[in-house]
Protein backbone atom coordinates (compact mmCIF):
# COMPACT_ATOMS: atom_id res chain seq x y z
CA UNK A 1 0.00 0.00 0.00
CA UNK A 2 1.53 3.31 -1.10
CA UNK A 3 1.27 6.45 0.98
CA UNK A 4 -0.60 9.46 -0.33
CA UNK A 5 2.65 11.38 -0.86
CA UNK A 6 4.10 8.55 -2.92
CA UNK A 7 1.00 8.32 -5.06
CA UNK A 8 1.12 12.04 -5.61
CA UNK A 9 4.77 11.92 -6.64
CA UNK A 10 4.03 9.17 -9.16
CA UNK A 11 1.19 11.21 -10.64
CA UNK A 12 3.37 14.30 -10.81
CA UNK A 13 6.20 12.52 -12.58
CA UNK A 14 3.86 10.83 -15.03
CA UNK A 15 2.55 14.28 -15.97
CA UNK A 16 6.07 15.62 -16.36
CA UNK A 17 7.65 12.75 -18.24
CA UNK A 18 6.40 13.49 -21.80
CA UNK A 19 7.65 17.06 -21.60
CA UNK A 20 10.97 16.02 -20.07
CA UNK A 21 11.56 13.32 -22.69
CA UNK A 22 11.04 15.79 -25.52
CA UNK A 23 13.21 18.36 -23.77
CA UNK A 24 16.00 15.80 -23.35
CA UNK A 25 15.77 14.96 -27.06
CA UNK A 26 15.75 18.51 -28.44
CA UNK A 27 17.90 20.24 -25.81
CA UNK A 28 19.88 17.83 -23.63
CA UNK A 29 21.19 15.50 -26.30
CA UNK A 30 22.19 18.17 -28.88
CA UNK A 31 23.87 20.21 -26.14
CA UNK A 32 25.84 17.19 -24.95
CA UNK A 33 26.88 16.32 -28.53
CA UNK A 34 27.95 19.90 -29.22
CA UNK A 35 30.13 19.94 -26.12
CA UNK A 36 31.69 16.56 -27.02
CA UNK A 37 32.26 17.51 -30.67
CA UNK A 38 34.15 20.57 -29.46
CA UNK A 39 36.95 18.18 -28.46
CA UNK A 40 37.12 16.53 -31.90
CA UNK A 41 38.29 17.32 -35.42
CA UNK A 42 34.72 17.03 -36.77
CA UNK A 43 33.98 18.68 -40.09
CA UNK A 44 30.42 19.02 -41.30
CA UNK A 45 28.40 15.84 -41.75
CA UNK A 46 31.02 13.24 -40.79
CA UNK A 47 30.40 13.66 -37.08
CA UNK A 48 30.48 9.90 -36.41
CA UNK A 49 34.05 9.49 -37.67
CA UNK A 50 35.53 12.47 -35.86
CA UNK A 51 38.66 11.92 -33.78
CA UNK A 52 39.26 13.14 -30.25
CA UNK A 53 41.88 15.90 -30.34
CA UNK A 54 41.69 17.23 -26.78
CA UNK A 55 41.81 20.97 -26.33
CA UNK A 56 43.23 21.75 -29.77
CA UNK A 57 40.07 23.59 -30.86
CA UNK A 58 40.16 25.75 -27.74
CA UNK A 59 43.82 26.53 -28.36
CA UNK A 60 42.80 27.43 -31.92
CA UNK A 61 40.16 29.80 -30.58
CA UNK A 62 42.57 31.40 -28.13
CA UNK A 63 45.01 32.21 -30.94
CA UNK A 64 42.39 33.48 -33.40
CA UNK A 65 42.11 37.28 -33.40
CA UNK A 66 38.69 37.03 -35.08
CA UNK A 67 37.39 35.03 -32.12
CA UNK A 68 38.59 37.67 -29.66
CA UNK A 69 37.07 40.33 -31.85
CA UNK A 70 33.78 38.43 -31.71
CA UNK A 71 34.02 38.17 -27.91
CA UNK A 72 34.69 41.91 -27.63
CA UNK A 73 31.87 42.72 -30.06
CA UNK A 74 29.40 40.57 -28.15
CA UNK A 75 30.30 41.94 -24.72
CA UNK A 76 30.33 45.54 -25.95
CA UNK A 77 27.06 45.06 -27.78
CA UNK A 78 25.44 43.53 -24.69
CA UNK A 79 26.68 46.14 -22.25
CA UNK A 80 25.81 49.18 -24.35
CA UNK A 81 22.52 48.07 -25.86
CA UNK A 82 21.09 46.70 -22.59
CA UNK A 83 22.10 49.87 -20.72
CA UNK A 84 20.43 52.12 -23.28
CA UNK A 85 17.36 49.88 -23.44
CA UNK A 86 17.00 49.93 -19.65
CA UNK A 87 17.12 53.72 -19.39
CA UNK A 88 14.92 54.27 -22.43
CA UNK A 89 12.50 51.55 -21.35
CA UNK A 90 12.18 53.15 -17.92
CA UNK A 91 11.49 56.57 -19.46
CA UNK A 92 8.79 55.09 -21.68
CA UNK A 93 7.29 53.15 -18.78
CA UNK A 94 7.17 56.27 -16.59
CA UNK A 95 5.50 58.15 -19.44
CA UNK A 96 2.91 55.40 -19.84
CA UNK A 97 2.30 55.32 -16.09
CA UNK A 98 1.00 58.90 -16.00
CA UNK A 99 -2.56 60.05 -16.61
CA UNK A 100 -1.78 60.57 -20.26
CA UNK A 101 -4.90 60.70 -22.46
CA UNK A 102 -3.28 59.06 -25.44
CA UNK A 103 -1.90 56.29 -23.24
CA UNK A 104 -3.46 53.40 -25.17
CA UNK A 105 -2.18 54.82 -28.43
CA UNK A 106 1.36 55.22 -27.11
CA UNK A 107 1.37 51.70 -25.69
CA UNK A 108 0.19 50.32 -29.01
CA UNK A 109 2.90 52.27 -30.84
CA UNK A 110 5.55 50.95 -28.48
CA UNK A 111 4.39 47.37 -29.04
CA UNK A 112 5.03 47.63 -32.80
CA UNK A 113 8.82 47.19 -32.74
CA UNK A 114 8.36 44.27 -30.36
CA UNK A 115 5.89 42.59 -32.73
CA UNK A 116 8.09 42.92 -35.81
CA UNK A 117 10.27 39.85 -36.43
CA UNK A 118 13.95 40.52 -35.78
CA UNK A 119 14.95 39.64 -39.32
CA UNK A 120 12.37 42.03 -40.72
CA UNK A 121 13.41 44.87 -38.46
CA UNK A 122 17.02 44.30 -39.46
CA UNK A 123 16.07 44.57 -43.14
CA UNK A 124 13.89 47.65 -42.58
CA UNK A 125 16.75 49.39 -40.82
CA UNK A 126 19.23 48.08 -43.37
CA UNK A 127 17.24 49.97 -45.99
CA UNK A 128 16.83 53.09 -43.83
CA UNK A 129 20.57 53.13 -43.09
CA UNK A 130 21.56 52.53 -46.71
CA UNK A 131 24.50 54.82 -47.45
CA UNK A 132 23.28 56.02 -50.86
CA UNK A 133 19.49 56.00 -50.68
CA UNK A 134 18.72 55.63 -46.97
CA UNK A 135 16.16 57.90 -45.37
CA UNK A 136 18.34 58.34 -42.28
CA UNK A 137 21.08 60.02 -44.28
CA UNK A 138 18.48 62.08 -46.17
CA UNK A 139 16.93 63.29 -42.90
CA UNK A 140 20.23 64.08 -41.20
CA UNK A 141 21.53 65.88 -44.29
CA UNK A 142 18.29 67.85 -44.46
CA UNK A 143 18.60 68.86 -40.82
CA UNK A 144 22.23 69.77 -41.34
CA UNK A 145 23.46 67.32 -38.72
CA UNK A 146 25.90 65.71 -41.17
CA UNK A 147 27.46 67.26 -44.25
CA UNK A 148 27.89 64.12 -46.33
CA UNK A 149 26.17 60.71 -46.35
CA UNK A 150 27.55 58.30 -43.77
CA UNK A 151 28.16 54.61 -44.51
CA UNK A 152 26.33 53.42 -41.41
CA UNK A 153 26.76 49.72 -42.03
CA UNK A 154 29.89 49.54 -44.19
CA UNK A 155 32.19 51.80 -42.17
CA UNK A 156 33.82 49.50 -39.57
CA UNK A 157 33.88 52.26 -36.96
CA UNK A 158 30.16 52.99 -37.37
CA UNK A 159 28.71 49.57 -38.04
CA UNK A 160 28.68 48.26 -34.46
CA UNK A 161 26.97 51.46 -33.32
CA UNK A 162 24.37 51.04 -36.06
CA UNK A 163 23.75 47.44 -35.01
CA UNK A 164 23.28 48.60 -31.41
CA UNK A 165 20.87 51.33 -32.52
CA UNK A 166 18.70 48.79 -34.33
CA UNK A 167 18.75 46.46 -31.33
CA UNK A 168 17.74 49.33 -29.05
CA UNK A 169 14.74 50.02 -31.27
CA UNK A 170 13.72 46.37 -31.17
CA UNK A 171 14.55 45.59 -27.52
CA UNK A 172 13.34 48.69 -25.67
CA UNK A 173 9.62 47.77 -25.77
CA UNK A 174 10.30 44.62 -23.76
CA UNK A 175 12.07 46.63 -21.07
CA UNK A 176 9.32 49.24 -21.14
CA UNK A 177 6.55 46.64 -20.72
CA UNK A 178 8.25 44.85 -17.84
CA UNK A 179 9.10 48.14 -16.13
CA UNK A 180 5.52 49.34 -16.60
CA UNK A 181 4.17 46.14 -15.06
CA UNK A 182 6.39 46.74 -12.03
CA UNK A 183 5.36 50.41 -11.76
CA UNK A 184 1.67 49.61 -11.89
CA UNK A 185 1.69 47.46 -8.76
CA UNK A 186 3.34 50.16 -6.62
CA UNK A 187 1.00 51.50 -3.92
CA UNK A 188 -0.40 54.95 -4.74
CA UNK A 189 -0.31 56.10 -1.09
CA UNK A 190 3.47 56.46 -1.11
CA UNK A 191 3.29 58.97 -3.90
CA UNK A 192 0.50 60.93 -2.27
CA UNK A 193 2.50 61.10 0.95
CA UNK A 194 5.54 62.30 -0.99
CA UNK A 195 3.48 64.95 -2.76
CA UNK A 196 2.01 66.22 0.47
CA UNK A 197 5.51 66.50 1.91
CA UNK A 198 6.59 68.43 -1.18
CA UNK A 199 9.36 66.03 -2.23
CA UNK A 200 10.55 66.68 -5.78
CA UNK A 201 9.60 64.25 -8.55
CA UNK A 202 13.23 63.41 -9.30
CA UNK A 203 13.90 62.62 -5.67
CA UNK A 204 10.77 60.46 -5.45
CA UNK A 205 11.94 58.51 -8.48
CA UNK A 206 15.43 57.78 -7.18
CA UNK A 207 14.56 57.22 -3.53
CA UNK A 208 11.15 55.57 -3.74
CA UNK A 209 10.32 54.23 -7.19
CA UNK A 210 13.68 52.86 -8.25
CA UNK A 211 14.38 50.83 -5.07
CA UNK A 212 10.87 49.39 -5.21
CA UNK A 213 11.02 48.24 -8.82
CA UNK A 214 14.67 47.20 -8.60
CA UNK A 215 14.01 43.44 -8.34
CA UNK A 216 11.67 43.47 -11.34
CA UNK A 217 14.07 45.63 -13.29
CA UNK A 218 16.88 43.23 -12.45
CA UNK A 219 15.01 40.29 -13.93
CA UNK A 220 14.22 42.25 -17.09
CA UNK A 221 17.88 43.22 -17.42
CA UNK A 222 18.93 39.61 -16.93
CA UNK A 223 16.65 38.43 -19.73
CA UNK A 224 17.68 41.15 -22.15
CA UNK A 225 21.36 40.50 -21.39
CA UNK A 226 21.02 36.79 -22.05
CA UNK A 227 19.29 37.64 -25.32
CA UNK A 228 22.02 40.08 -26.25
CA UNK A 229 24.85 37.67 -25.44
CA UNK A 230 23.50 35.14 -27.94
CA UNK A 231 22.67 37.76 -30.59
CA UNK A 232 22.67 36.39 -34.13
CA UNK A 233 19.75 37.51 -36.33
CA UNK A 234 20.21 41.29 -36.23
CA UNK A 235 23.95 41.18 -36.86
CA UNK A 236 23.83 38.45 -39.50
CA UNK A 237 21.12 40.21 -41.50
CA UNK A 238 22.54 43.74 -41.17
CA UNK A 239 26.24 43.10 -41.73
CA UNK A 240 26.66 39.39 -42.52
CA UNK A 241 29.85 37.69 -41.34
CA UNK A 242 31.80 40.95 -41.30
CA UNK A 243 34.41 40.61 -38.50
CA UNK A 244 33.91 44.21 -37.34
CA UNK A 245 30.43 43.33 -36.07
CA UNK A 246 30.38 39.51 -35.86
CA UNK A 247 29.13 38.20 -32.51
CA UNK A 248 30.19 34.91 -30.91
CA UNK A 249 27.09 33.23 -32.35
CA UNK A 250 27.88 34.53 -35.84
CA UNK A 251 31.48 33.34 -35.48
CA UNK A 252 30.43 29.86 -34.30
CA UNK A 253 27.96 29.38 -37.14
CA UNK A 254 30.48 30.58 -39.69
CA UNK A 255 33.00 28.02 -38.45
CA UNK A 256 30.44 25.21 -38.54
CA UNK A 257 28.67 25.92 -41.83
CA UNK A 258 30.83 28.14 -44.02
CA UNK A 259 34.24 26.74 -43.06
CA UNK A 260 32.86 23.24 -42.32
CA UNK A 261 34.84 23.16 -39.08
CA UNK A 262 32.35 21.39 -36.84
CA UNK A 263 34.89 20.95 -34.04
CA UNK A 264 35.89 24.62 -33.95
CA UNK A 265 32.29 25.76 -34.28
CA UNK A 266 31.25 23.52 -31.39
CA UNK A 267 34.11 24.75 -29.23
CA UNK A 268 33.11 28.37 -29.90
CA UNK A 269 29.46 27.57 -29.13
CA UNK A 270 30.45 25.80 -25.92
CA UNK A 271 32.56 28.79 -24.87
CA UNK A 272 29.56 31.07 -25.38
CA UNK A 273 27.38 28.63 -23.46
CA UNK A 274 29.82 28.76 -20.52
CA UNK A 275 29.95 32.56 -20.57
CA UNK A 276 26.15 32.75 -20.53
CA UNK A 277 25.89 30.16 -17.74
CA UNK A 278 28.45 31.94 -15.56
CA UNK A 279 26.83 35.31 -16.19
CA UNK A 280 23.36 34.03 -15.34
CA UNK A 281 24.58 32.34 -12.16
CA UNK A 282 26.36 35.48 -10.98
CA UNK A 283 23.38 37.73 -11.65
CA UNK A 284 20.87 35.38 -10.05
CA UNK A 285 22.92 34.85 -6.90
CA UNK A 286 24.16 38.44 -6.60
CA UNK A 287 20.67 39.85 -7.10
CA UNK A 288 19.21 37.09 -4.88
CA UNK A 289 16.50 36.81 -7.47
CA UNK A 290 13.53 34.61 -7.07
CA UNK A 291 12.55 34.19 -10.64
CA UNK A 292 8.85 33.92 -10.25
CA UNK A 293 6.21 31.44 -11.08
CA UNK A 294 8.20 28.29 -11.26
CA UNK A 295 10.05 28.68 -8.01
CA UNK A 296 7.46 29.59 -5.45
CA UNK B 1 7.63 76.66 -16.02
CA UNK B 2 4.77 74.26 -15.60
CA UNK B 3 3.65 74.84 -19.19
CA UNK B 4 7.18 74.33 -20.47
CA UNK B 5 7.30 71.05 -18.60
CA UNK B 6 4.02 69.96 -20.19
CA UNK B 7 5.27 70.87 -23.66
CA UNK B 8 8.53 69.00 -23.09
CA UNK B 9 6.56 66.00 -21.90
CA UNK B 10 4.32 65.96 -24.98
CA UNK B 11 7.33 66.41 -27.22
CA UNK B 12 8.87 63.38 -25.55
CA UNK B 13 5.69 61.36 -26.09
CA UNK B 14 5.51 62.46 -29.72
CA UNK B 15 9.13 61.49 -30.22
CA UNK B 16 8.58 58.04 -28.67
CA UNK B 17 5.63 57.39 -30.97
CA UNK B 18 7.52 58.64 -34.03
CA UNK B 19 10.59 56.55 -33.19
CA UNK B 20 8.53 53.40 -32.66
CA UNK B 21 6.28 53.72 -35.69
CA UNK B 22 8.34 55.43 -38.38
CA UNK B 23 10.42 52.42 -39.57
CA UNK B 24 7.27 50.42 -40.27
CA UNK B 25 5.68 53.41 -41.98
CA UNK B 26 8.78 53.82 -44.11
CA UNK B 27 8.68 50.14 -45.07
CA UNK B 28 5.09 50.56 -46.27
CA UNK B 29 5.94 53.69 -48.23
CA UNK B 30 9.01 52.08 -49.81
CA UNK B 31 7.10 48.93 -50.73
CA UNK B 32 4.72 51.07 -52.82
CA UNK B 33 7.49 52.74 -54.80
CA UNK B 34 9.38 51.34 -57.77
CA UNK B 35 12.11 52.42 -60.13
CA UNK B 36 13.79 55.69 -59.38
CA UNK B 37 11.03 56.79 -56.98
CA UNK B 38 12.43 54.27 -54.51
CA UNK B 39 15.66 56.22 -54.30
CA UNK B 40 14.03 59.50 -53.32
CA UNK B 41 13.23 60.25 -49.71
CA UNK B 42 9.60 61.31 -50.37
CA UNK B 43 7.66 60.72 -47.18
CA UNK B 44 4.47 60.18 -49.18
CA UNK B 45 4.89 58.31 -52.46
CA UNK B 46 4.05 60.43 -55.52
CA UNK B 47 2.36 57.45 -57.15
CA UNK B 48 1.66 54.08 -55.56
CA UNK B 49 2.06 50.74 -57.24
CA UNK B 50 1.72 47.15 -56.11
CA UNK B 51 4.39 45.98 -58.53
CA UNK B 52 6.69 44.87 -55.72
CA UNK B 53 3.99 42.74 -54.15
CA UNK B 54 3.16 41.07 -57.44
CA UNK B 55 6.82 40.40 -58.22
CA UNK B 56 7.33 38.89 -54.79
CA UNK B 57 4.79 36.16 -55.42
CA UNK B 58 5.54 35.68 -59.11
CA UNK B 59 9.30 35.53 -59.08
CA UNK B 60 9.86 33.46 -55.96
CA UNK B 61 7.91 30.92 -53.90
CA UNK B 62 6.90 33.49 -51.29
CA UNK B 63 3.42 32.04 -50.83
CA UNK B 64 5.06 28.69 -50.17
CA UNK B 65 7.39 30.34 -47.64
CA UNK B 66 4.43 31.82 -45.78
CA UNK B 67 2.71 28.43 -45.74
CA UNK B 68 5.93 26.82 -44.42
CA UNK B 69 6.18 29.33 -41.60
CA UNK B 70 2.52 28.85 -40.71
CA UNK B 71 2.84 25.05 -40.63
CA UNK B 72 6.02 25.11 -38.55
CA UNK B 73 4.67 27.68 -36.10
CA UNK B 74 1.25 26.06 -35.68
CA UNK B 75 2.52 22.51 -35.20
CA UNK B 76 5.30 23.61 -32.86
CA UNK B 77 2.86 25.65 -30.78
CA UNK B 78 0.31 22.81 -30.60
CA UNK B 79 2.90 20.26 -29.45
CA UNK B 80 4.35 22.71 -26.94
CA UNK B 81 1.00 23.66 -25.45
CA UNK B 82 -0.07 20.03 -25.08
CA UNK B 83 3.13 18.97 -23.35
CA UNK B 84 3.38 22.17 -21.33
CA UNK B 85 -0.20 22.00 -20.05
CA UNK B 86 0.29 18.56 -18.47
CA UNK B 87 3.75 19.42 -17.17
CA UNK B 88 2.63 22.74 -15.70
CA UNK B 89 -0.20 20.99 -13.87
CA UNK B 90 2.40 18.90 -12.04
CA UNK B 91 4.76 21.84 -11.50
CA UNK B 92 2.15 24.37 -10.51
CA UNK B 93 -0.30 22.29 -8.46
CA UNK B 94 1.51 19.31 -6.96
CA UNK B 95 4.08 19.10 -4.21
CA UNK B 96 6.72 16.46 -4.89
CA UNK B 97 10.44 15.97 -4.44
CA UNK B 98 12.48 17.22 -7.35
CA UNK B 99 10.07 19.97 -8.33
CA UNK B 100 12.65 22.71 -7.78
CA UNK B 101 15.23 20.78 -9.78
CA UNK B 102 12.86 20.31 -12.71
CA UNK B 103 11.90 24.00 -12.61
CA UNK B 104 15.56 24.91 -12.64
CA UNK B 105 16.24 22.72 -15.68
CA UNK B 106 13.34 24.26 -17.60
CA UNK B 107 14.44 27.76 -16.75
CA UNK B 108 18.03 27.00 -17.76
CA UNK B 109 16.98 25.59 -21.12
CA UNK B 110 14.89 28.65 -21.85
CA UNK B 111 17.93 30.80 -21.16
CA UNK B 112 20.69 29.05 -22.99
CA UNK B 113 21.88 30.19 -26.38
CA UNK B 114 20.48 28.47 -29.47
CA UNK B 115 23.95 28.26 -30.96
CA UNK B 116 24.99 25.91 -28.12
CA UNK B 117 22.86 23.13 -29.61
CA UNK B 118 23.46 23.97 -33.28
CA UNK B 119 26.07 21.29 -34.06
CA UNK B 120 24.28 18.59 -32.07
CA UNK B 121 20.94 19.51 -33.63
CA UNK B 122 22.52 19.49 -37.09
CA UNK B 123 23.73 15.95 -36.46
CA UNK B 124 20.35 14.85 -35.05
CA UNK B 125 18.51 16.27 -38.03
CA UNK B 126 20.92 14.68 -40.47
CA UNK B 127 20.78 11.27 -38.81
CA UNK B 128 16.98 11.27 -38.72
CA UNK B 129 16.85 12.31 -42.38
CA UNK B 130 15.01 15.54 -41.57
CA UNK B 131 17.51 17.92 -43.21
CA UNK B 132 15.82 20.46 -45.48
CA UNK B 133 12.35 19.55 -44.22
CA UNK B 134 9.69 21.28 -42.17
CA UNK B 135 9.61 18.40 -39.66
CA UNK B 136 13.26 19.10 -38.86
CA UNK B 137 12.43 22.73 -38.12
CA UNK B 138 9.48 21.76 -35.93
CA UNK B 139 11.74 19.44 -33.94
CA UNK B 140 14.40 22.14 -33.53
CA UNK B 141 11.95 24.94 -32.67
CA UNK B 142 10.60 22.96 -29.71
CA UNK B 143 13.72 23.94 -27.81
CA UNK B 144 12.44 27.54 -27.87
CA UNK B 145 8.72 27.08 -27.36
CA UNK B 146 8.52 24.14 -24.96
CA UNK B 147 10.43 25.49 -21.94
CA UNK B 148 8.88 28.90 -22.48
CA UNK B 149 5.29 27.57 -22.58
CA UNK B 150 5.85 25.31 -19.58
CA UNK B 151 7.27 28.16 -17.58
CA UNK B 152 4.54 30.68 -18.33
CA UNK B 153 1.71 28.15 -17.88
CA UNK B 154 3.16 27.01 -14.55
CA UNK B 155 3.05 30.61 -13.36
CA UNK B 156 -0.59 30.95 -14.42
CA UNK B 157 -1.47 27.58 -12.93
CA UNK B 158 0.11 28.39 -9.58
CA UNK B 159 -1.93 31.59 -9.28
CA UNK B 160 -5.29 29.80 -9.42
CA UNK B 161 -7.17 29.36 -6.11
CA UNK B 162 -6.85 26.11 -4.22
CA UNK B 163 -10.62 25.56 -3.91
CA UNK B 164 -10.77 25.02 -7.65
CA UNK B 165 -9.63 21.42 -7.58
CA UNK B 166 -10.59 20.50 -4.03
CA UNK B 167 -14.16 19.52 -4.87
CA UNK B 168 -12.93 17.39 -7.75
CA UNK B 169 -10.31 15.68 -5.57
CA UNK B 170 -12.91 14.89 -2.91
CA UNK B 171 -15.12 13.44 -5.63
CA UNK B 172 -12.20 11.16 -6.44
CA UNK B 173 -11.72 12.36 -10.01
CA UNK B 174 -8.43 11.15 -11.56
CA UNK B 175 -5.77 13.88 -12.07
CA UNK B 176 -6.04 13.86 -15.85
CA UNK B 177 -9.79 14.50 -15.58
CA UNK B 178 -9.15 17.34 -13.16
CA UNK B 179 -6.73 18.87 -15.64
CA UNK B 180 -9.02 18.61 -18.65
CA UNK B 181 -12.34 19.37 -16.95
CA UNK B 182 -11.37 21.86 -14.25
CA UNK B 183 -8.17 23.60 -15.25
CA UNK B 184 -8.18 23.76 -19.04
CA UNK B 185 -11.47 25.73 -19.20
CA UNK B 186 -10.28 28.22 -16.57
CA UNK B 187 -6.88 28.46 -18.27
CA UNK B 188 -8.29 29.26 -21.73
CA UNK B 189 -7.15 32.91 -21.73
CA UNK B 190 -3.71 31.91 -20.44
CA UNK B 191 -3.43 29.23 -23.11
CA UNK B 192 -4.29 31.77 -25.79
CA UNK B 193 -1.69 34.23 -24.54
CA UNK B 194 1.00 31.57 -24.16
CA UNK B 195 0.12 30.00 -27.49
CA UNK B 196 0.34 33.33 -29.24
CA UNK B 197 3.77 34.07 -27.77
CA UNK B 198 5.01 30.57 -28.66
CA UNK B 199 3.63 31.02 -32.17
CA UNK B 200 5.53 34.30 -32.52
CA UNK B 201 8.74 32.65 -31.26
CA UNK B 202 8.49 29.89 -33.86
CA UNK B 203 7.30 32.22 -36.63
CA UNK B 204 10.30 34.53 -36.11
CA UNK B 205 12.93 31.82 -35.61
CA UNK B 206 15.87 32.39 -37.96
CA UNK B 207 19.07 30.57 -37.00
CA UNK B 208 17.70 27.00 -37.26
CA UNK B 209 15.62 27.77 -40.34
CA UNK B 210 18.67 29.27 -42.03
CA UNK B 211 20.95 26.37 -41.11
CA UNK B 212 18.68 23.36 -41.53
CA UNK B 213 17.08 24.16 -44.89
CA UNK B 214 18.68 24.37 -48.27
CA UNK B 215 16.07 24.73 -50.99
CA UNK B 216 13.99 27.82 -51.63
CA UNK B 217 10.82 25.74 -51.31
CA UNK B 218 11.55 24.71 -47.70
CA UNK B 219 12.51 28.15 -46.45
CA UNK B 220 10.44 29.92 -43.86
CA UNK B 221 9.54 33.58 -44.20
CA UNK B 222 12.40 35.08 -42.12
CA UNK B 223 14.98 33.16 -44.16
CA UNK B 224 13.29 34.07 -47.42
CA UNK B 225 13.28 37.76 -46.47
CA UNK B 226 16.88 37.68 -45.26
CA UNK B 227 18.06 36.06 -48.48
CA UNK B 228 16.11 38.09 -51.07
CA UNK B 229 18.66 39.39 -53.53
CA UNK B 230 18.50 40.75 -57.03
CA UNK B 231 19.20 38.92 -60.28
CA UNK B 232 22.92 38.37 -60.47
CA UNK B 233 23.17 39.70 -56.95
CA UNK B 234 24.03 43.24 -58.06
CA UNK B 235 21.14 45.42 -57.20
CA UNK B 236 19.33 44.64 -53.98
CA UNK B 237 15.57 44.83 -54.67
CA UNK B 238 14.69 46.95 -51.64
CA UNK B 239 11.13 47.58 -52.82
CA UNK B 240 10.42 43.86 -52.87
CA UNK B 241 12.14 43.29 -49.52
CA UNK B 242 9.96 45.98 -47.97
CA UNK B 243 6.84 44.46 -49.55
CA UNK B 244 7.73 41.11 -48.00
CA UNK B 245 8.39 42.81 -44.66
CA UNK B 246 5.01 44.50 -44.70
CA UNK B 247 3.19 41.27 -45.60
CA UNK B 248 4.61 39.29 -42.67
CA UNK B 249 4.49 42.12 -40.19
CA UNK B 250 0.99 43.48 -40.77
CA UNK B 251 -0.88 40.42 -39.43
CA UNK B 252 1.44 40.23 -36.42
CA UNK B 253 0.85 43.87 -35.58
CA UNK B 254 -2.91 43.48 -35.89
CA UNK B 255 -2.81 40.38 -33.70
CA UNK B 256 -0.61 42.02 -31.08
CA UNK B 257 -2.68 45.19 -30.95
CA UNK B 258 -5.91 43.24 -30.67
CA UNK B 259 -4.57 41.09 -27.86
CA UNK B 260 -2.41 43.76 -26.17
CA UNK B 261 -3.56 43.13 -22.64
CA UNK B 262 -3.23 39.38 -22.81
CA UNK B 263 0.24 39.56 -24.27
CA UNK B 264 1.41 41.93 -21.60
CA UNK B 265 0.00 39.61 -18.93
CA UNK B 266 1.65 36.62 -20.62
CA UNK B 267 5.00 38.36 -20.77
CA UNK B 268 4.92 39.44 -17.18
CA UNK B 269 3.09 36.52 -15.55
CA UNK B 270 6.02 34.22 -15.10
CA UNK B 271 8.72 36.75 -15.52
CA UNK B 272 8.82 39.07 -12.61
CA UNK B 273 8.49 38.42 -8.93
CA UNK B 274 10.83 40.33 -6.70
Amino acid sequence: MRTLAQRRAITAWSFLTPMLVVLALVAGWPLLRTILLGFTDAGLGDFGESQFIGLANYRGLASDPYWWRAVANTLGFTLISVSIETVLGLIIALTLNTHLKARGLVRAAVLIPWAIPTVVSARMWGWMLNDLYGVVNAMLLGLGVIDRPWAWLADPTLSIASVIAVDVWKGTPFMALLSLAALQVLPREIYEAARVDGVSAVKVFFQVTLPLIRPALFVAILFRSLDALRVFDIIYVLTGDNPSTASMSVYARQQLIDFQQGGMGSAAATALFLIVAVFATIVVTAGRLRIGGVVR
Amino acid sequence: MKILGRIAFYLLVAFIVFYAVFPFYWAIVSSLKTGSALFTADLIPASSTFENYVALFREQPFARNILNSAIVAIVTTAISLGLAATASYALGRMAFRGRTAVSFVILSVSMFPQIAVLTGMFELIQVTGLYDSLSGLILADLILTLPFSTWVLTAFMGDLPRELEEAAIIDGAPPLRILTDVFIPVMAPALVATGLLAFILAWNEFLFALTFTLSEEQRTVPVAIALISGAGGYEIPWGRIMAASVIVTAPLIVLVLALQRRIVSGLTAGAVKG
